[in-house]
């Protein structure tokens, strides 16, 4: 790499660690990161990929030197603008933080204050700096107006629970560049949003970027939307560097198996199966809301599955798919329409339906860290449906979970552990164990994949259609995320404030012509090649001004 | 504009927790009234003592009203109350509103009085314990606070009178008051009960501020101020405080509320003429109505510090105050 005059971050053989302290024994050093590297210039933007673990976050606050939950830098040197910002103190390090180097975190709902007004936030560090109040304000504003927020001038004096999710993320930007940076960590901030606010963002982020002149690290696990902002990609894996590149490089002529791995990921995929079996599932004109609100929030759903298919229901949050599965399986009782499950007509609520109904009908969760108790162990959580539908005990029991353990690709030893020993996608496999345990004839896979890093979550998807395969499950498959969807239906359903605004066959569907809500949907998934973010956005400018 | 303000939710929820504190309050009384109801002891015996005849007894009871069944002697009662009428005491007819309107100013003055040094005090101590979390400012708050709530007040009583009245003889150690002296001579009077009373509710409400102050510090917007580079200081009192309102205010007014319901031990101590030492004198001597006032006023006021407890974490709520 030539060397770069000036550069405003230099970290040289970064060293990271943090303790450990597994049950039972002494407390242990970890090495987080090591021997990473990097040269930001003035006005690059650097782009840090790599899956959760991978020490991306870590990277991006060290160079503010802040250690979440203990950890610490133990070696090498943090330089912004030519000084080691490990070796000043406390003062020195508040003067950088907020003000030389700024923020912008995934989660904005959680990084603004709830009991303060936007404006008092945004323009703290500016106050701090000794900028008159006026002036802050007008530069707020006018960072407000540049990243597109409704009303600049008046939004200021709302509170963070009265604007959404994507308004926020971008008022968090406004924050970060309020204090006028030189260096802005941009730690997964559209990761959280919905695809067609996340183009928005992304967008508004960028051009703040290129018109402001500052530097950025932009942290984030996906390759596509990394590939539209950043100058120079590097690839991390387990704390270490794997590649580092522009990111036409990186894109177009991966060096390293790792990184053309994460290039092609998304791969799984699989023939649309035709409709042959019975209908499993029936859902006929269901509208549902609850208790307290004035609207219905799903509106004359009717939806059919047949056996051993799938049915992605695909939706922005908010937009009643999960809503659906509750009504489905009887915790929120429709207020009008019938729910019909293997011939038989469901009964709306819980309490009427049989043991029979409840073994048929499964499901599994986004978060499959709060899906199981904790202080049991894998057998006893994929044990207890075998006991409680099909009364096994003993060694029969055991027996049945070691096959459930096989079919989902966990070894012999699982069995004994507890939920805590075990990566994400372990513990998905254990979830989807736990729901196959009972022989259903559906299971409702409430975004399974969405917690997950994208080679995991290829492994789930992969798991789940040999499944269906071999077992002839019938999958209703909630996401918000069109590459699973792409991945895994047979049949799709678009779901737009309430109501299914497209359903048929997947290739139907996906294909020409749209409806703009489908149309709008599919067109803001980020795709993995340079400038496809300013085709889109000049598209839409064009079709708007067109109009 | 008035059917909007009506609308809002913080003044629909303000007028709910209103009607249920009265509600309460009623419900209260109830209980009081049956209470002293079931209470051993005949009033007309006492007052005669033992030498009674059974003639004078029942003549008597039927003068104080004894003989009327339970229910109107209720009802007459609560609207007596609801119009500031709440009888005349059995041993001494002297009118209940008058003398204890005096008690319950003294009580309230000994409380404000403790109230402005210990809520301070404790916030303070508090914001400065999670200030130092784990060093010795925060080690030495702890066991200070810790070690002062633990000891009975009465010995708290004693310890205090003994090093401040005897020792140092810098206040005086009985704490009556009268109705002729200026403010600075009863505030010299009631120093030591202050003292005590200060030390005692100290802890409590300190180690609360601590741990609701502590449970925010690790949101993500404390995060977000730390890496603003704000102070410490200022990232406790500008963000975390403000999130910690409702449970500390909870606290605080439990802890008012002992003040004024639970000083009897102290004001017994140091011979202050309050509320507490007029309900146990009537205790003593059987004298229902007084019982009943005393337990009503101190139910009012009880229940009253938990509504206004409720309604500052109603309108602390930014979520309520301005919806979406």
């Amino acid at each position: 790499m030539s060397e770069i005059e000036n550069p405003v971050l230099e970290i040289r053989d970064l060293k990271i660690e943090a303790t450990s302290y597994p049950p039972g024994e002494k407390p242990v050093d970890v090495t987080i990161v090591e021997g990473v590297s990097l040269t930001l210039a003035k006005g690059k933007v650097m782009g840090l990929i790599g899956e959760s673990g991978a020490g991306k976050s870590t990277i991006g606050l060290s160079s503010m030197a802040y250690g979440r939950g203990g950890v610490r830098i133990t070696a090498g040197e943090v330089l912004v603008n030519g000084t080691d910002i490990l070796k000043g103190g406390a003062g020195a390090l508040r003067r950088l933080r907020g003000k030389t180097v700024t923020y912008v975190s995934q989660s904005a709902a959680a990084s603004f204050n709830p009991a303060r007004k936007l404006m008092d936030q945004v323009i703290e560090t500016s106050l701090a700096m000794g900028v008159a109040r006026a002036e802050a304000e007008a530069r707020a504003v006018a960072l407000f107006e540049k990243l597109g927020l409704p009303s600049p001038k008046t939004i200021g004096n709302r509170y963070p629970h009265q604007v959404s999710g994507g308004q926020l993320q971008r008022v968090m930007t406004a924050m970060a560049l309020c204090p006028q940076p030189e260096l802005v960590v941009f730690d997964e901030p559209t990761t959280a949003l919905d695809v067609t606010t996340q183009i928005d963002v992304l967008a508004a982020i960028k051009e703040a970027i290129r018109d402001t002149g500052v530097a950025a690290l932009y942290i984030t696990h996906d390759l596509a939307v990394v590939a539209q902002v950043s100058d120079e990609i590097m690839v991390l894996r387990h704390g270490n560097m794997v590649e580092l590149g522009t990111a036409e490089q990186i894109i177009h002529d991966p060096r390293e198996e790792y990184t053309r791995d994460l290039v092609s990921v998304r791969q799984v995929n699989h023939a649309e199966k035709p409709a042959v079996g019975e209908a499993v599932l029936k859902i006929n004109d269901i509208s549902a809301r609850y208790s307290g609100l004035k609207f219905d929030v799903l509106k004359h759903v009717t939806l059919e599955l047949a056996a051993g298919q799938t049915l992605a229901v695909v939706g922005e949050s908010g937009s009643g798919k999960s809503t659906l599965a509750r009504v489905i399986t009887g915790l929120l009782p429709p207020n009008a329409g019938s729910i019909e499950f293997c011939g038989r007509t469901l009964s709306p609520a819980l309490k009427g339906r049989s043991k029979e109904d409840l073994r048929e009908l499964q499901m599994i969760y986004q978060m499959a860290d709060t899906a199981m108790n904790p202080r049991q162990t894998v057998a006893a959580i994929i044990g207890r449906p075998l006991e409680f539908y099909f009364g096994l005990k003993g060694a029969e029991k055991r027996k049945r979970v070691q096959e459930l353990l096989d079919e989902i690709e966990l070894g012999t030893g699982f069995a004994d552990r507890y939920p805590a020993e075990l990566s994400g996608g372990q513990k998905q496999r254990v979830c989807i164990a736990r729901a196959l345990a009972a022989k259903p004839k559906l299971i409702i896979c409430d975004e399974v994949t969405s917690a997950l890093d994208p080679l995991v979550a290829d492994g789930i998807l992969k798991l789940l259609l040999n499944l269906q395969k071999e077992e002839g499950v019938a999958y209703l498959f909630i996401t918000h995320d069109l590459a699973t969807v792409k991945a895994i239906a047979d049949k799709i359903a678009v779901m737009y404030r309430g109501a299914v605004v497209r359903d048929g066959n997947r290739d139907e569907v996906l294909s020409p012509p749209f409806d703009d809500y489908t149309d709008l949907l599919l067109s803001s998934v980020p795709e993995m090649r340079l400038g496809w973010l300013e085709e889109v956005i000049a598209h839409r400018k064009m079709e708007a001004g067109g109009e | 504009m008035i059917t909007s303000i009506i609308g809002h939710p913080v003044v629909r929820l303000v007028a709910h927790r209103i009607a249920m504190g009265l509600l309460l309050l009623f419900a209260a009384s109830l209980l009081i009234f049956v209470g002293t109801q079931i209470l051993p002891g005949d009033v007309a015996q006492s007052i005669l003592g033992q030498s009674a005849t059974p003639q004078a007894l029942a003549n008597l009871r039927a003068e104080l009203g004894l003989n009327e069944p339970a229910v109107s002697r209720y009802l007459s009662w609560l609207l007596g109350a609801l119009h500031g009428d709440l009888g005349t005491a059995l041993t001494n007819g002297q009118d209940i509103a008058d003398a204890m309107g005096r008690r319950l100013g003294n009580t309230l003055f000994l409380a404000g009085c403790a109230a402005i040094i210990a809520v301070p005090l404790a916030l303070t101590l508090g914001l400065v314990s999670v200030r130092y979390q784990g060093r010795w400012p925060d080690k030495l708050i702890s066991a200070v606070t810790l070690a002062s709530v633990s000891v009975p007040e009465f010995l708290l009583g004693y310890i205090v009178m003994f090093i401040m009245a005897v020792r140092l003889r810098a206040f005086p150690s009985v704490s009556t008051v009268y109705d002729s002296m200026s403010l600075l001579e009863r505030l010299n009077a009631i120093a030591l009960p202050v003292t005590v009373l200060v030390l005692v509710v100290l802890g409590h409400m300190m180690r609360m501020t601590r741990a609701a102050i502590l449970n925010v510090m690790q949101s993500a917007y404390i995060e977000t101020a730390e890496l603003k580079g704000m102070r410490p200081f200022r990232i406790i009192w500008r963000h975390a405080l403000p999130n910690a309102i409702a449970p500390v205010v909870n606290v605080v007014m439990l802890n008012l509320a002992y003040l004024v319901v639970g000083v009897v031990v102290v004001e017994v101590v140091f011979v202050y003429p309050g509320m507490g030492q007029y309900l146990v004198d009537h205790v003593a001597k059987r004298d229902v109505p007084v019982v009943q006032a005393c337990g009503l006023v101190f139910a009012a006021v009880y229940i009253g510090l938990n509504m206004i407890a409720d309604l500052v974490s109603i309108l602390a709520n930014p979520r309520l105050r301005h919806p979406k």
